[in-house]
């Protein structure tokens, strides 16, 4: 035994001083820009793998010597900004740029992970064409700017006309109040069986997707607390007891009791809002989808689910107010945004990047690719993205009613929150008093008693 | 961390043996590289996880972490979610690990003792390969035969009984299940080696007083593998207790939170809510009820013997 012995602790030292090693080095390469990006869960779908290729491949030409790793990361919204916040809380794994979700980024930005961009943007042209909410969508707390971004969404009705027809419903239609929906959806459920009438995404599986696309775009329709039914900016407090609160959880309770929607486990499945735009719209299966711009994308030939009679099957309607009270319209709007994390060790390089994925050419292509609604004013009146899909003057056209979320560090916190109150209302578990109830509950430990009655302003 | 105090200890009773005095250090040497592993990957992680569970480490929308004391702690068990959670685990662990794995492992393994060879080795088979699956792919399997279009369905439909949607209406029932199937095969092997060490003379013993089959089970082979029994059950319910990937594949914790064990919650927590420090609180608790039951079997096992 003991001969060995020596041999055994200088063989542990140098193992020792292998994994030291292996912590401690390592920097990055100082001629590579990793690029961090979400890649849709549906293998058929690469609009943005294709499009960073193409400008991976440009970029690598104009900057000799310069490499782009594009880092793709496959998975639901949730989980992609997971992984991403725990890359950039180490040096080791942290990419130089990433895409960030707009209602996320605050979050990350009081996280300390990203690095404010305004030296850059104050040199920067192009930063004159962003519209002015466009530029907001990434402004932190601090005043500072931490992100680009490459386009915006908004949401309306898409109705299938043929079902509409056979159901006796007009082919123009254009509900005027919630109530309308909801009788548009039971004509459907009796005339034509065997169609799900109406789909309003629902619960906590899949994330903000159903917060957004099914809550929000009623919550706001209530108009209630000034038009700020979540969040006061002015007094920068949470808002909650809405009536509007419980009344958005119980058109919900409504659609899924009375059996308007889809199954409620399909409607909690994580993947539904990929099965709403690859089977239930082509395949006939769904009369209306409350949804977003960005559906036609699926249904280009370049697209994951190529259905080229989509622009004649259906039908845009914006989404009505809840009793149609002024404006009568409701959107929400969201979008990404390109940011440069604080751990980068390249942050010029990342930077250069940037200003190549956001050339003119480049923002137009991908604004057409992805069925971006354009947030730059030279994309906007380009006549190749204003003639590229039907229906981008309709929502287009929306921006004019839309609100974004409210951009705070705890609204990731708040968006899981109503995704549980959604998925108990939807379940039948509790009533949607009981659920916007603990709703209040949860917001008031989330925003640390920062919270006011929506009742107590009238 | 129980090895590594052994191993600390050992040199303490060096003396009492004959033997060089400069030996001693050496004779420690061979022992230090595990013991530096063992302080570095599971001494440390779980102190790093004691402190985070002290703070209000957030995976995002806080840069600082501060020192909270109990807070987390307050929290959980003021927290309907975590009280619904402990209920969930206690039921899945009784349900799936208990009754389950156990009672099922003990009479496949007892059966299998009877059977004529090639069935021994077709069921042992079988069975192990249930428990070989890796563990994400058992869940979707499980998934798949669970979900409205699943085979248990359409074997329900073929008998004429009424199908139903398994993971929205039982959800704890389905993962339960689920965790049987593939843990069962565990329980059997232990039981097939403890039942093969039972003497043949004392079985035949008690046959020829008369003892009948159930008698014989009853009064001699069960007293005799009382010990794997312990030992079986302390594995199952630790393992159990942990189960997460086939829940997570299965229901996600859901519908509602009706499937939602403990460590589904505490993922839920700490990635998805990014409250870090609270979700780990939740693991320290979940380790407090594991050493709950090991400590009960640990006692049962010694009053028995």
């Amino acid at each position: 035994m003991r001969p060995t012995a020596p041999l055994i602790l200088a063989a542990t030292l140098a193992a020792t001083a292998g994994l030291t090693s292996c912590g401690g080095g390592s920097g990055s390469d100082p001629d590579t820009v990793k690029v961090a990006y979400n890649r849709s869960t549906d293998n058929k779908i690469r609009f943005k793998d294709n499009h960073l290729a193409e400008v991976k491949k440009q970029f690598e030409k104009a900057n000799p010597g310069k490499k782009v790793k594009l880092i793709p990361i496959q998975a639901q919204d949730n989980d992609y900004a997971t992984k991403v916040q725990q890359m950039m809380r180490s040096p080791k794994t942290a990419p130089d740029l990433v895409y960030e979700d707009t209602f996320r980024i605050n979050s990350d930005i009081k996280a300390g992970y990203l690095r404010p961009l305004d030296e850059y943007l104050a040199k920067w042209k192009t930063w004159d064409q962003f519209v002015d909410t466009a530029k907001a969508a990434a402004k932190a707390e601090d005043g500072k700017t931490y992100g680009v971004p490459d386009g915006t969404d908004t949401r309306g009705l898409w109705f299938n006309k043929e079902i509409f027809a056979k159901a006796g419903l007009p082919a123009d239609w254009s509900p005027k109040n919630w109530n309308e929906i909801l009788q548009a959806a039971r004509t459907i459920k009796k005339k034509v069986p065997g169609v799900t009438p109406l789909n309003v995404y629902t619960g906590k599986a899949p994330g903000e997707t159903s917060v957004m696309q099914g809550f929000e775009m009623l919550l706001y329709g209530t108009g209630e607390a000034g038009g700020n039914p979540l969040y006061d900016p002015g007094a920068k407090k949470w808002v909650t007891g809405g009536k509007g609160f419980s009344d958005a959880l119980g058109f919900l309770k409504t659609v899924y009791s009375q059996k308007l929607g889809p199954d409620i486990s399909d409607a909690l499945d994580p993947n539904v809002g990929t099965t709403v735009f690859s089977e239930w719209l082509p395949e006939g299966k769904l009369a209306i989808a409350l949804d977003g711009s960005w559906l036609g994308q699926n249904w280009l030939k370049t697209g994951g689910k190529p259905w080229p009679e989509w622009s004649k099957t259906l039908g845009q309607a914006p989404m009505p107010t809840q009793h149609g009270q002024a404006p009568g319209k409701v959107s929400m709007s969201g979008g990404w945004t390109w940011a440069i994390t604080a751990k980068s060790k390249n942050p010029d390089l990342a930077w250069k990047f940037i200003e190549r994925l956001q050339t003119k050419d480049n923002a137009v292509t991908w604004d057409i690719v992805d069925a971006q609604i354009a947030v730059r004013k030279d994309v906007a009146q380009d006549p190749k993205y204003t003639s590229s899909m039907p229906g981008i003057t309709f929502f287009t056209g929306l921006v004019k009613h839309t609100h974004y979320r409210p951009t705070t560090p705890v609204y990731p916190q708040v968006s899981t929150a109503i995704g549980e109150a959604m998925e108990a209302a939807t379940t039948g578990d509790t009533s949607p008093e009981k659920a916007a109830k603990s709703y209040d509950d949860q917001l008031k430990s989330i925003a640390d008693g920062a919270t006011v009655a929506a009742g107590g302003r009238g | 961390m129980a090895t590594a105090t052994k191993v600390a200890a050992a040199p303490t009773e060096t003396p009492a043996r004959p033997g060089p005095r400069r030996g001693r250090p050496l004779r420690w040497l061979p022992l230090a590289p595990a013991t530096v592993m063992l302080l570095l990957f599971l001494g440390g992680p779980i102190a790093y996880c004691v402190y985070i569970a002290f703070t209000n480490m957030q995976l995002t929308g806080a840069s600082s972490t501060d020192f909270v004391g109990l807070d987390n702690f307050q929290r959980a068990f003021g927290d309907d979610d975590f009280r619904n959670a402990v209920v969930l685990t206690l039921v899945f662990t009784l349900l799936s690990s208990l009754v389950g794995q156990n009672t099922l492992g003990l009479a496949l393994a007892a059966l299998m003792q009877r059977a004529s060879r090639p069935v021994r080795t077709l069921t042992g088979s079988i069975v192990i390969a249930a428990w070989v699956v890796p563990e994400i792919v058992a869940g979707f399997l499980l998934y798949a035969f669970f979900r409205r279009e699943g085979t248990l369905n359409a074997l329900l439909d073929w008998l004429g009984l009424p199908s139903q949607n398994w993971l929205y209406t039982l959800p704890i029932l389905a993962v339960s299940f689920a965790n049987v199937w593939r843990g069962t095969a565990f329980s059997m092997l232990v039981y097939s080696a403890a039942l093969s060490e039972i003497p043949k003379e004392i079985t035949e013993a008690a046959e020829v007083d008369g003892a009948g089959g159930l008698g014989r089970f009853w009064h001699i082979t069960l007293p005799m593998i009382r010990r794997s029994i312990g030992t079986n059950l302390m594995l199952n319910t630790l393992q159990t207790l942990s189960v997460f990937g086939l829940i997570w594949a299965m229901t996600r914790g859901g519908p509602g939170n009706r499937s939602q064990t403990l460590p589904v919650f505490m993922y839920d927590q700490a990635f998805n809510k990014s409250l870090i420090g609270y979700g780990t609180a939740v693991a320290l608790l979940l380790l407090l009820v594991g050493a709950v039951f090991s400590v009960v079997y640990l006692r049962l096992m010694r009053e028995e013997v």
